[in-house]
Parts: C-alpha cells; structure tokens; sequence
C-alpha cells in the first residue's frame, strides 16, 4: 500500500479521482451523499444541543462574574482529556445505559467535549466586558436584566459566536471518531479504508472530512464577520480553536 | 439497566491493571517520547518560521493561514493522508503531531516577541547589539513566558492527539484505548480503556505541571507576565 515512486503517486491520484467519478459511490446509505447528511446533521444537533446546555448557565455566571476557579479548572481538564478517549469511554457507557452502538455514544462523546469549551468562553466573554462599561450602564439608570441583555451580551457576542463557531469545528473533526464506535458519518470511509487496507478509500475519506471541516470554519467564520459589528471585532480572535 | 452501581458493576479489573504493570509502564514512555519528539520538532519549525514571519510581516498572516488549515484537518483524515505515503510509520504519526503544535508555537513565539517593549529593545540597540544579539540575549528571554504557555497547551493537546496514533499502529497510552474498544464487552477491554485515558489525562497534567517548574526556573525576573 505504500506508494513512494511519483509514478505511482500519479497513479493513486488517479483511483482517487476514478473513485470520486464512480456514482455508486455517492448513493445508497453507504454512500457519500447519506455520510455527509449523517455527518451535517450529527454536528447541527450535537452543537445545538451543547449550546443550548452551556451558553445560559456560562452567560448568567459571568454575568454574576461567579464560578471563575471552576472555569478556569474546567479549560485545563477538558484540553487533556483526548477526544479519541472520550468516544471510546462513552460506547461501554451506552450499552449499559441500554443506548447501544452507533449515534448515542457518538452524540453523547460530541456534547461532553462540545459544551465545556463553549461554556468557558462564553463566561469569559462576559465576564471579561469592561467594568467600566457596566458601572457606566448601571449610572444611566439599567436595570440588571437591561445590562445582561443590552449591554454584556452585544458586548460578549463575538467571543461568544467564536466559541460556537471552534466547538462546532471540533464536532465535525470528533464525529469523524464515530465511525470508530458504530457510527457512520464521513469517518466511515476512513475506518473502511484502514480496516480494508485500501488506500484509495482511506485518502477519499481523509479528503472529504478534512475539506468538510475547513468549509464549517470558513462558513461560520463569514457567518461571525457579518454578525458582528467592526467595533467588535478584534476580541473574538483571542479564542484558539481545539483539535480533536 | 440503571443506577451508577450496576453501569460501573464489571467494567473495572484491578487484576489486569497489576499484570500489566509493565507493559503500562512501556506505552508510558512511548507517549512521553512521542509527545517529545513532536514539541521539539514542532518548536524547531515555528521558530524559523516566526523569525521568517518577524523579518518579514507580510508573510506573518500566509504562515499562519497555513498553520491554521493544518490545525482544521480533523487528526483521523490528516493520518489517514499520509498514510498512502508514510505508511503505518511512527513517521507519519510526528508529521500529524507536528503539524497540529505549529500553529499555537507560530503565535505565541510571535506575540511575545512582539510584546517585548520598544523601549528595551531601543536601549539593547543603543548598548550596541546587533539584530541578531539583540534577537537571542533580549527579545527571546523576554518573551519565553508567552512562549513557554504556547509550549504548554502544544504539550497538552500533542498528549491527547498522540492516543488517536494508536489507529495507525502507534500511540502510547492510545494502544490501550484501541485494545479496549476490540474487546468492548468485557472488563478486560473497559480496564484498558480507562488505563488508557486516566493515563493520558494524568500525563497531561504531569507535563504541563512540570513545564510551569521550567518556566519558573528559566524566567526567574517574571513570574507573571505567562497568557494563559
């Protein structure tokens, strides 16, 4: 399988394209059009779902500038807990619970890793808004919900964006994992092709999960410069992205 | 099937763990040396590539554009590219580890070059260092504690990356955590699974731990100054 001669690199080029040109390959539930809808549908909802968890509870706790030592712990561990640990420890979790193989170990691995990063930069997104500018809303006569939400939110709403935007990019590379534990997605592919030894496959897979993850960081990036005034601009590019 | 007792009932075995002391111990080291060899290599790159992207600015926003597409490649396609080339080789796994610490390197080195104050380097030039001098005895000392952060999220998130090289017949504490899922029905392979990832979590920690010690001992003048 290992190809070192740039003829023969033309050649793998070549199956590769063939491959993409085969219409069999794009239909049917094993196909790449049914991986890629698993694969967008999968990410929609596991990141939907992780904002829904974490964005209030990380908005109201910065609001209250509460919870900073757990924030701050809570980063730390989740960048040293391996993705690919996680979807594996949660498939012996899922059968006990009598969930199975497949979507809910996957789905479940997804908001574990999705929600703690989404949650931290949310808080410091509000927590981190100028005291000056509260205590300023507060003299003008605000009341407290008035500050959350005119004031505090706009204000945090580019961190807050750019943390939706890495944790769903992060799903999108994790749920590849998934294939790994009976799931289907784009990863698929890539664990056919390893289990198969065939490369052709292996590198079809590789291309279409990478150029799906470069498409979501640059759609949600355009997304985010649309949404967010100039003015604010230059905060939301503080936050790193997470590889998985 | 409920309750924490009966979904943790069967899924431990302390026996494997104590005969297996040994081989634990080796795939310790493997992460360890993989984790290693990938922050070396990685900060040997970014380091020539920042000095590139310092001297010339314009070159700053395509390195790091590239570094950044680098780092968006899920780790399962990445390895799964080189593989067809580099084959099932602890090659191909540096080459993925490398790629994804070059990002984080390239901008921390960067930003604290650049926070170095104009003033200090204005003085070092009127002391008479040359560029270059003025490069290794001013602005790196300066800037290591921002350099010494981006060394430690790149330790840790190398740690983590390192487990997915057990797919591709590396891995470290990863090879655990593969074994496992083989054998997912029985405790056997949940043993493993959780060795694997307790392990590598605490390795993490370890790691980053140990790299605080260094940069303490190495920048004795700030203790403050490290983004986090």
């Amino acid at each position: 399988m290992v190809s070192e001669e740039s003829g023969n690199m033309i050649e793998f080029f070549g199956d590769v394209a063939q491959w993409f040109g085969d219409g069999a390959n794009w239909t049917g539930a094993e196909g790449i059009l049914n991986r890629l809808s698993e694969h967008i549908q999968i990410t929609l909802g596991a990141t939907a779902v992780a904002a829904v968890l974490a964005l209030p509870p990380a908005v109201w706790l910065g609001h209250r500038r509460i919870g900073g030592t757990f924030v701050v712990a809570a980063v730390n561990i989740g960048r040293a807990i391996p993705s690919f640990a996680i979807v594996v420890l949660f498939l012996p979790i899922s059968i006990r619970l009598g969930l199975g193989f497949g979507f809910w170990p996957t789905f479940l691995a997804l908001l574990f890793l999705a929600a703690p990063p989404m949650f931290t930069n949310a808080y410091a997104g509000v927590a981190g808004v100028d005291a000056d500018l509260v205590e300023a809303s507060r003299g003008m006569g605000m009341t407290d919900r008035e500050i959350l939400t005119k004031v505090e939110v706009p204000m945090a709403s580019p961190v807050i964006l750019a943390a939706v935007r890495v944790a769903a990019v992060q799903v999108v590379a994790t749920a590849t994992l998934g294939a790994l534990v009976g799931w289907g997605g784009l990863g698929f592919f890539i664990v056919r092709g390893f289990a198969t030894r065939d490369s052709v496959v292996l590198f079809a897979g590789a291309l279409l999960v990478a150029v799906l993850a470069i498409l979501t960081e640059a759609v949600l990036g355009t997304l985010e410069r649309r949404v967010v005034p100039p003015t604010l601009r230059e905060r939301s590019a503080s936050i790193e992205t997470v590889v998985a | 099937m409920t309750g924490p007792a009966l979904i943790a009932a069967g899924f431990f075995s302390w026996e494997w763990v104590v005969n297996h002391l040994d081989d634990i111990w080796d795939r310790t080291i493997e992460h360890l040396i993989l984790t290693g060899i990938a922050i070396v290599v990685g900060a040997v790159i970014s380091l020539v590539l920042s000095v590139v992207a310092l001297r010339y600015r314009r070159t700053y926003t395509p390195i790091t554009w590239f570094a950044g597409l680098l780092y968006t490649i899920p780790s399962l396609a990445l390895f799964a590219f080189l593989v067809p080339v580099t084959g099932l080789s602890i090659l191909t796994a540096e080459i993925g580890l490398v790629s994804y610490t070059l990002l984080i390197l390239i901008r921390n080195i960067v930003a604290g070059i650049d926070g170095v104050p104009p003033a200090t380097v204005e003085s070092a030039r009127g002391m008479g260092y040359t560029t270059r001098g003025l490069f290794i005895a001013v602005e790196l000392p300066l800037a290591l504690p921002v350099i010494m952060a981006g060394i430690r999220i790149a330790a840790v998130t190398t740690i983590g990356l390192v487990t997915v090289t057990a797919l591709i017949g590396q891995g470290g504490l990863g090879f655990f955590i593969a074994t496992g899922l083989t054998l997912i029905h029985s405790p056997v392979g949940t043993t493993q699974i959780v060795v694997g990832t307790v392990l590598s979590v605490v390795l993490a920690v370890a790691v980053d731990m140990s790299l605080v010690g260094v940069e303490r001992l190495t920048t004795p003048w700030s203790r403050k100054r490290a983004a986090t």
